[in-house]
Formats: structure tokens, C-alpha cells, sequence
């Protein structure tokens, strides 16, 4: 990593730590923030499977969702103890990924995104068909996710905080295993999958422990995403949503997690304004995206660093 | 012996690869394959290496049955290859190219946190290699940018940094400039020691500088196998294959 790949998420980081003290401390304004910033952790989830592995998949929400739900089925059971809920949300979207991986990952290519996009389906008409967590109307939640049985998490400033601290040590960790021996093997698999076989690695194993891995931050942004909006509803689930992160990933350049928390800060911030101009934002925004891809290949990153 | 191969057949649809090869190879002996294109050479490599599974027949590798297993397993069984057309990764440096090789024979890859890059045994064995090639200058720079004879010389780091057993280049001096080609027989020579050399080239004056012994490959079957000498002499070859003045 070079100073300048780090310094813009450095500078972002700080950025979102002044943000409350500087004229965005309104409920709206850190609402959206928090919003920002936990898709940035999903967006920064998908782009180790996008960018580190070089698989593309559509099927991301799903994480989410999983570890969402995960909230959902423990607070009906009254279950809302944070070192309860978020290891087991962790553990649930892992799993997930993993059993869903396992299969998707013997393929690639259009295939791959095919199965994803089947398995994000599959995780949305099953979120709809619980009756008991609501169906397709959703389900609120009774409280928020308790933090050693206290509620710091409903203080909107100790949100925001959380959501900061989480998203700069997903940051972190996915910069880490992008370095490590596990990221070149992974990375050289995805530049030259015959090369990384020729000295004797089998690329499906990473690939499936990347996919489980980013399953496992996106079941941890699942929970934020529960605990900002205190509902949850199969919507999370859908595949637009997935859509929207391959989306906050390929906007921001993928070639690393810098590059896709640009993208989702970008994408979220730029929806909120646009639809704030008018109703109409998403006949604007669609092809606002197109643009994007079309001219600016490696996305903001790349942006950045030509300019 | 090192590596023997008996049966070997694989078609493509109704085009034949390779027909019936049997070939073996000891420790320490350079041989080469020879043959026109289309002969088969590239594919009985693949079947060699694991890259293309054989219709029928076998590969036996210093004993063991690897017919059935994976490139990436022969390759950590002591199988290394170069491939026809360069096969390099293409944005790491010269030296990650290398270190990569070493770290797949270097314990687990299972490895998270700690930055791949400063890890100074791998990197060590990695410029090793590079050296042994005359690659160490430019062990910094993006593989992608190195010139067609640089990335030839690296591709022949990456398999030596493998401490393989036995070698496998597919015609590893095709399109290099003489002083390149030079440089890589005059490491060649010196690897013979050390392991089984299966070499494919059209170099006819390098085959026969280097070989200890020669198959020629016809339209996927073997049409002579011999020493230097015996291949030199031998009328079918010199008809199908050698022109007169090479085989003078
Ligand atoms: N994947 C493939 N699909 C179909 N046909 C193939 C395939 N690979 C090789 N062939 C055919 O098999 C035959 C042998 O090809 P091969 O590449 O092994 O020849 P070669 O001896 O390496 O030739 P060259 O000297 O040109 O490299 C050729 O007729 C080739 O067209
Ligand atoms: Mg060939």
C-alpha cells in the first residue's frame, strides 16, 4: 500500500470522525452518515470477492440479510446482548457464504454471477416467507442491539462512532488480507489462474475462505444496517441492493477497499442529494452510473490517482 | 527412473494430440522433444504437468501414479513448467512472480495478517532464483513491462524458485535474441546436474548442444527416440524432419 492509496481513506476517516461537530450532527445528517458508512463496510466486504478475487458476484445483499435477520430472529426471542447477537450474526453470514460459495465458486465468470444472483433470490423469498419475523412487511425491532445490557447504541453520537470504529478495522483487516501471503495468493489467482496452479496452489480454496470472510463483514453490516433503521424487511435482501453495492464497488475502482468506501460514500451521498433535486433522481442517477463506468475506468481511485 | 510415461493418447474431437507416447526420463538427463508444429509436443506436456487429462494412459512421476492428480499437486509433488506462451503474473514485480513460487512450497498460505512482502526468507530465495537467471536487477520491476526474453528468463526463476525435481519448458528460447538465447542454454547447461530436463525448442543447434537424448514427435506419435548420434543418423528423421545441413 502506498501513502497515497492510504492517505484518502485516512483523510475520510477523519472526515466522518469531525462530521457531528461540523454541521452534520442533526438526526437526518448522521442517519445518512451511518447509512454511508455501513455500506461502505458492505461495499468494502464485496470488493475482496470483486477486486481480491476477481469474482463478480450479485449476490451480496444477501449477506447482509442474513446477518440482519440474524437480529431480527434473536430480538423476537428476546435475545438483543451485543456479544450474543453480533458473534452469532458473524457466524450465521459466514456460514452462509461459505455453504453458498462452496457451490457458486466451482464456477466463474457470467456463471458465477448467475449463481449468486440465484442464491441472493433464494435468501430473499425465504426472508419474505417468514410470517413469524413479518413476511414481506418487515419486522421492527423491540430494541436495539444492547451492549453489555446497556443501551450506548441508541445514542445516535455512539452510533456513529460505532459505525466508524467498525468500518475503519473492516478497512483495515481487508487491507491487511490483501498483503498477507493469503491476498497475493488470491490475487495472483485472479491476474493468472494457471500460473497460480502451475506452482502447485488450488485457487478454490481461498476464493471459498475470501467469500466467507466477506460474508462474515457483511453479516457485521447487516446488523448495523437492523440496528440504524430498528426494522428490517426482505427489501434488504433484494437484488437491486446487490446491484447497488457491485455498483459502489466498480464506482470507486476496484482494486481495493479504498476504492470501494469512495464508491459507497459517493453513491449514497449522491442518491440522498439527487433525490432531494427531484422525484424523478433515478431517471438522473442510472445514467449518471453508466457514465461513470464508461469514463472512468478504475473508477475514483483511478481518478485519484492519475489527477 | 524420474518420470515415465506409458500410453500416453489424447484427442481433440477427431484431431489427434498425441497417439500412443511412451517416453522416460532420468535424473539429471536433458531430453528434448522434437517435432513439427502440430506435432503434439505442447499437449504431451499438459498431459506431463496436469494441465489436460490424458484420453488413456499414464504418467508415473518418480514412481507414483499422477495420472489423476491436479496441476497444482504435481507441482508440489516436484513438476515445474513453462508454458509455450509466457505465463507470468502480470502485475506483481519480477520478485513477487518468484516469491510466490517460493511461499507455495514455504509452509501454509493460510496466512492473514502479517504483509507477504516482508517476509525476508521468502524474499531471499526469491532473488536466489532471480540471480540464477541473471533477472536480479530488475527484481523491482512490474513483470508486465519486462522485455519478451526478460519474462522468459523469469518464468525459468519462477520453476527453479519450486525446487522441483523435474523440469518441463515448453520451447524456452522461442523468441528471444541471440544473447538472450545464449545466456538461457548457458543455464540450462548448468541445471542438468540437478534436475531431469524435459525440453521442447526448434533451436536445432541448441537441442543438439544441449540434449542427452532425443524423441521426435510426428503427428502425435514418436517416430524415433535415441541419443544425439543416433537421431542425427537416423534416414526417417533427417526425411520428416531435420533439414540435411542441420542434421550434418
Ligand atoms: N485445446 C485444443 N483443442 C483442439 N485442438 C487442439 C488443442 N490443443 C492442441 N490441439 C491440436 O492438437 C495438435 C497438437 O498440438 P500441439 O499444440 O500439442 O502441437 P505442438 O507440437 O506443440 O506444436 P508447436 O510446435 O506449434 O507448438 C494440433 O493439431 C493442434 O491443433
Ligand atoms: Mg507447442
Amino acid at each position: 500500500m502506498t501513502w497515497r492509496d492510504a492517505a484518502v481513506p485516512l483523510a475520510i476517516f477523519a472526515l466522518l470522525a469531525i462530521a457531528p461537530f461540523a454541521g452534520f450532527g442533526q438526526g437526518h445528517s448522521l442517519t445518512l452518515l451511518a447509512r454511508a458508512m455501513i455500506f461502505g463496510m458492505a461495499a468494502i466486504s464485496l470488493s475482496l470477492i470483486v477486486g481480491g478475487a476477481g469474482l463478480v458476484s450479485l449476490g451480496h445483499a444477501a449477506m447482509l440479510g442474513v446477518g440482519a435477520y440474524t437480529v431480527v430472529v434473536l430480538d423476537h426471542a428476546r435475545i438483543t446482548e451485543g456479544w450474543m447477537v453480533v458473534p452469532i450474526a458473524i457466524a450465521a453470514s459466514a456460514a452462509f457464504a461459505a455453504v453458498t460459495g462452496a457451490i457458486a465458486i466451482r464456477t466463474s465468470g457470467v456463471h458465477f454471477i448467475m449463481i449468486t444472483l440465484a442464491f441472493g433470490q433464494m435468501a430473499f423469498f425465504a426472508t419474505s416467507s417468514l410470517a413469524l419475523y413479518g413476511g414481506d412487511d418487515g419486522y421492527t425491532l423491540y430494541s436495539r442491539t444492547e451492549l453489555f445490557g446497556t443501551r450506548a447504541l441508541e445514542g445516535r453520537l455512539f452510533f456513529h462512532f460505532t459505525c466508524l470504529a467498525l468500518l475503519i478495522l473492516c478497512w483495515a483487516l481487508v487491507q491487511a488480507l490483501l498483503a498477507s501471503r493469503f491476498g497475493r495468493v488470491l490475487r495472483a489467482a485472479r491476474e493468472n489462474e494457471t500460473r497460480a496452479r502451475a506452482v502447485g496452489f488450488e485457487p478454490y480454496r481461498y476464493r471459498l475462505v475470501a467469500y466467507a470472510i466477506a460474508g462474515a463483514i457483511g453479516g457485521l453490516a447487516g446488523v448495523l444496517l437492523a440496528n440504524g433503521t430498528e426494522f428490517v424487511a426482505p427489501a434488504y435482501v433484494t437484488w437491486q441492493r446487490s446491484g447497488d453495492l457491485l455498483f459502489m464497488v466498480i464506482l470507486g475502482g476496484a482494486a481495493g477497499p479504498h476504492g470501494a468506501l469512495m464508491g459507497a460514500l459517493a453513491f449514497i451521498l449522491v442518491e440522498e442529494w439527487l433525490a432531494h433535486v427531484t422525484e424523478h433522481w433515478r431517471l438522473i442517477f442510472g445514467p449518471l452510473l453508466i457514465l461513470c463506468v464508461y469514463y472512468m475506468r478504475g473508477g475514483i481511485a483511478g481518478l485519484l490517482r492519475r489527477g | 527412473m524420474l518420470l515415465e510415461l506409458r500410453h500416453l493418447r489424447k484427442a481433440f474431437g477427431g484431431l489427434v494430440g498425441t497417439d500412443d507416447v511412451s517416453l522416460d526420463l532420468r535424473q539429471g538427463e536433458i531430453h528434448a522433444l522434437i517435432g513439427p508444429n502440430g506435432a503434439g509436443k505442447t499437449t504431451l506436456i499438459h498431459q506431463i504437468s496436469g494441465t489436460l487429462a490424458p484420453d488413456s494412459g499414464q504418467v508415473v512421476f518418480a514412481g507414483e501414479d499422477v495420472t489423476r492428480l491436479s496441476l497444482a499437486r504435481r507441482a508440489r509433488r516436484g513438476l515445474a513448467r513453462s508454458f509455450q506462451i509466457t505465463s507470468i503474473v502480470p502485475g506483481f514485480s519480477a520478485l513477487e512472480n518468484v516469491a510466490l513460487a517460493v511461499q507455495a512450497r514455504s509452509g501454509s498460505s493460510f496466512r492473514f495478517f502479517r504483509p507477504a512482502g516482508n517476509e525476508a526468507t521468502l524474499n531471499g530465495q526469491a532473488m536466489e532464483a532471480l540471480a540464477e537467471v541473471g533477472l536480479e536487477r530488475r527484481a523491482a520491476v512490474p513483470a508486465s513491462v519486462l522485455s519478451h526474453g526478460e519474462k522468459r528468463q523469469l518464468e525459468l526463476a519462477i520453476a527453479l524458485a519450486m525446487r522441483p525435481r523435474l523440469l518441463l519448458l515448453d520451447e524456452p528460447l522461442a523468441g528471444t535474441g541471440a544473447e538472450e538465447a545464449e545466456r538461457l542454454m548457458r543455464i540450462l547447461g548448468g541445471l542438468r546436474a540437478r534436475y531431469g530436463i524435459l525440453l521442447i525448442e526448434h533451436d536445432m543447434p541448441a537441442v543438439f548442444a544441449l540434449a542427452d537424448r532425443i524423441s521426435v514427435l510426428a503427428q502425435g506419435r514418436v517416430i524415433a527416440s535415441g541419443t544425439r548420434e543416433e537421431i542425427r543418423a537416423n534416414p526417417i528423421v533427417r526425411d520428416a524432419y531435420l533439414g540435411e545441413d542441420e542434421a550434418a
